[in-house]
């Protein structure tokens, strides 16, 4: 039930230098944000290893992620945790199940390696083979040369082919064709080809073509499932920093932080100002205002009393709250969106990517034609085993080589172009399926907006009165109070935080001055009476009347530029939003969208995308919240920022960091670049099936000529796929 | 051609040296950060080596 990434391991090599003796060691992985060089990276090994009880500390700069071994029982993450703090880094906890598994990259690489250093040797052998023929080889040293060969092909073939052969035999079980099959069949029939030629003494030998063949594609695969782990690993940081952990409070008073998950019903936990609340439950005290605008859509926080019913991923707006976690059964809001969830994600199951969908042609194409030369070669009268030797050239000639690599490496390209752009891929076809969307639905709060409240109508509030309010406001981390403080920074003030600040809970700060007392709060706090509008926050000098500060959730800073945009490259575009009508009326308004709709729960977001996928439209839905949720998993394609809900996150395609709504573009560019760039290169290996499949045909391929084929088509597919990392795009 | 007998077996010996070295980095985590590692080789002072090593603290 330990959540966070803890394993007991023995204290090996740590035990000769501890005063601890043989008690046992944990480590713990934390995810540090802004560690970006090597400079940040001592820092942090430094900061922990100082600490009493840490044993050693090893950052990995590349996954942004320390691993720390301390003696068990001695530190606890929190300590860890604020180390990192004081010395300036942004760190969390590293949830379980978001562990990466890199045992399947390292796997890859093995088998990368193992048919390189095969490749390699053939090719030299074959050179010196093909060399020959030109010149005064011996018949018994060319036989000789072709038995290392197979000594060193078969074993390589044997292991190297495994994750191939393994995908074929699991389409061919469910009864369909993948572009693993013909690769397989191709693989296996030039070895045993060539075996059985060694064996006869004859001077058509493959294992050259077959070995490097799969050195190639194994490239490819490895690129793929690393950027992929890479992206996986990215995204589990970005849920891990956004601390889905809660304070458990206990009955005898003790604290601690637990994961989100290992709650149970009947926990009380302890939310703190700012902190997002952690379970569904019911406030058990404390007053104050809760942001619930990740489940509903609505910016305005609601007040929060004890017996009111709050959901897991609302924020804390107020003063502490102790929240009593209610039975997560069936009932929940979470369980309701859960199965919401796993019914719209039925829809897209079925999606076939595009090189499986090639696949699907090419497999049955290559193998007819192989049946067909074998036929016409024996109705031709040259016997079988000529025919059969041409059938089986022409299966390793058509070995969809360039065609398998074709999808795989313009991914490869494009992922990690948007990764340098803070966009992570996460669904293996979440590109292809972007590529195809042709209409656009967006969330209001938090993804078309920040989602963070920003001062209106700037001028009701001189700098003068500005930078003493935030002088207050600094002391708390109320969000209005914190908006106050941005405001006063971007106006060029600097305002210095108060020392002797009080802070009343569920009403405001306030402090003593020579002139009187100054308040910053609600409307009651400050005098003015109840006024129903919780989005202002009053201030009220010493010497003067209070003024209202108001709030807004902005849009954006490039939304209407995007939307724009978006238009012009013909999307269609529109917004959905839980928030009430005139709220979205307004963004949609100053965004530019002409199609709205407010107040709609996730059912109805759902109900809004079927009907437009039953009008034909391919939609791509952009949000955030916990009610999108359900929309992103019946989308076409999804999109979140990475401020969204964990669920949000989880369920979405792609994920992208940062303020500005311009990732969507880019990602739509670089999705459809890639299309036409994977088109191109099928193009292009077709091209080279037509040059070369006639010579098989008609008995001329010879190993040199089906070497030169696959790599020459192989690098070709490549090095246009590599263009797409600094090409321009526009969507 | 005697030559042979001793090329081929030794271009392979050291082919497999080298296909046994990539073996043995991976085994031992060596691409594990490839980022950091191209800082660590910058730095003056020791820091720990990819094995949990132990360091003593100032509270030992």
């Amino acid at each position: 039930m330990a959540q966070v990434l803890t394993e007991a391991a023995p204290h090996e090599t740590a035990a000769a230098g501890s005063s601890q003796g043989n008690s046992a060691c944990e480590s713990t992985t934390l995810v540090v944000e802004n560690m970006h060089c090597g400079g940040c990276m001592r820092k942090v090994e430094k900061a922990l290893a100082e600490f009493p009880g840490v044993i050693s500390a090893r950052a990995n700069l590349s996954a942004r992620r320390v691993t720390v071994t301390s003696s068990k029982g001695r530190v606890t993450t929190d300590d860890l945790v604020d180390v990192l703090g004081k010395a300036g880094y942004k760190a969390a906890p590293l949830l379980e199940d978001a562990a990466s598994d890199k045992s399947a990259d390292k796997e890859f690489l093995r088998r990368v390696g193992v048919a390189g250093f095969a490749a390699m040797n053939i090719m030299l052998l074959s050179v010196a083979v093909w060399s020959g023929q030109a010149g005064d080889m011996e018949k018994s040293v060319q036989t000789l040369f072709h038995w290392i060969s197979a000594l060193i092909a078969l074993p390589a073939v044997a292991y190297a082919g495994q994750p191939f052969f393994r995908s074929a035999m699991q389409a061919l079980r469910s009864r369909r064709l993948n572009m693993d099959v013909p690769i397989s069949l191709a693989v296996t029939l030039a070895t045993a080809m060539s075996l059985f030629q060694t064996i006869r003494g004859s001077e058509h030998v493959y294992f050259d073509a077959a070995v490097s063949l799969l050195f190639f594609l194994l490239i490819g695969r490895f690129l793929d499932q690393s950027m992929r782990t890479r992206a996986a690993g990215a995204a589990a940081n970005l849920l891990g920093l956004r601390g889905s952990t809660a304070t458990v409070l206990f009955p005898d008073g003790s604290t601690e932080r637990l994961s989100a998950r290992a709650l149970t019903p009947g926990m009380r936990i302890l939310v703190a100002t700012g902190e997002r609340i952690g379970a569904d439950g019911k406030i058990v005290e404390g007053r104050g205002a809760i942001d619930e605008s990740l489940i509903t859509g609505e910016a305005e926080p609601v007040t929060a009393e004890p017996g009111r019913q709050v959901f897991a991923g609302t924020l804390n707006m107020g003063a502490p709250l102790v929240i009593e976690a209610t039975a997560t059964n069936e009932s929940t809001l979470l369980a309701e969106i859960g199965r919401l969830m796993t019914a719209a994600e039925q829809g897209r199951g079925r999606y076939v990517r595009l090189a499986d969908r090639a696949a699907s042609y090419y497999a049955p194409a290559v193998h007819s034609l192989g049946l067909m030369t074998f036929v016409g070669w024996l109705i031709m009268g040259h016997g079988w085993e000529p025919a059969l030797t041409a059938a089986i050239s022409v299966l390793i000639i058509t070995c969809p080589c360039a065609l398998a690599l074709a999808v795989p490496a313009v991914q490869v390209a494009a992922t990690s172009r948007l990764f340098g752009r803070g966009v992570i891929v996460k669904a293996a076809d979440g590109l292809e399926r972007l590529a195809e969307t042709d209409t656009i639905v967006f969330d209001k709060t938090g993804t078309l907006t920040l989602g963070e409240p920003r001062l209106i109508e700037p001028q009701s509030c001189s700098d003068d009165l500005l930078i003493r309010a935030a002088a207050l406001a600094a002391a708390s981390r109320h969000p209005y109070a914190r908006a106050v403080v941005r405001e006063a920074r971007e106006r060029g003030l600097k305002p210095v935080a108060a020392t002797d600040v009080r802070e009343v809970s569920g009403a405001g700060l306030a402090r003593q001055t020579e002139a009187g007392e100054e308040r910053l709060g609600s409307a009651v706090w400050c005098g003015v009476g109840e006024q129903g509008d919780a989005a202002t926050l009053w201030y009220k000098p010493a010497d003067g009347d209070p003024v209202a500060l108001r709030f807004e959730d902005q849009l954006r800073p490039d939304a209407a530029e995007v939307i724009a945009q978006l238009k012009r490259a013909g999307y269609a575009v529109e917004l959905l939003s839980g928030d009430r009508p005139g709220a979205v009326e307004a963004a949609a308004r100053e965004a530019g969208i002409d199609h709205w709709q407010a107040r709609q729960n996730p059912a109805e977001k759902i109900a809004r995308l079927e009907a437009l996928k039953a009008a034909g439209r391919k939609v791509l839905m952009v949000g955030d919240g916990l009610n999108d949720a359900p929309a992103l998993a019946a989308a076409h394609a999804s999109m979140s920022p990475s401020t969204a809900a964990d669920v949000s996150q989880t369920t979405a395609d792609l994920v992208f960091q940062g303020e500005r709504l311009g990732a969507v573009v880019e990602a739509l560019g670089v999705a459809k670049s890639a299309r036409r760039m994977a088109l191109q290169n099928f193009g292009l290996s077709l091209g080279y099936n037509a040059i070369f499949v006639p010579l098989a045909v008609a008995g001329y391929a010879t190993p040199l000529i089906a070497a030169i084929a696959m790599s020459s088509s192989s690098i070709a597919v490549t090095a246009n796929a590599v263009r797409l990392r600094s090409k321009r795009v526009k969507v | 051609m005697t030559a042979l007998a001793w090329l081929i077996p030794s271009a392979l010996f050291l082919g497999s040296l080298g296909l046994a070295a990539f073996l043995w980095a991976l085994k031992t985590n060596q691409f594990e950060d490839l980022d950091g590692a191209a800082w660590r080789a910058l730095q003056d002072e020791e820091t720990a080596p990819l094995r949990e090593v132990h360091r003593p603290t100032a509270a030992e």
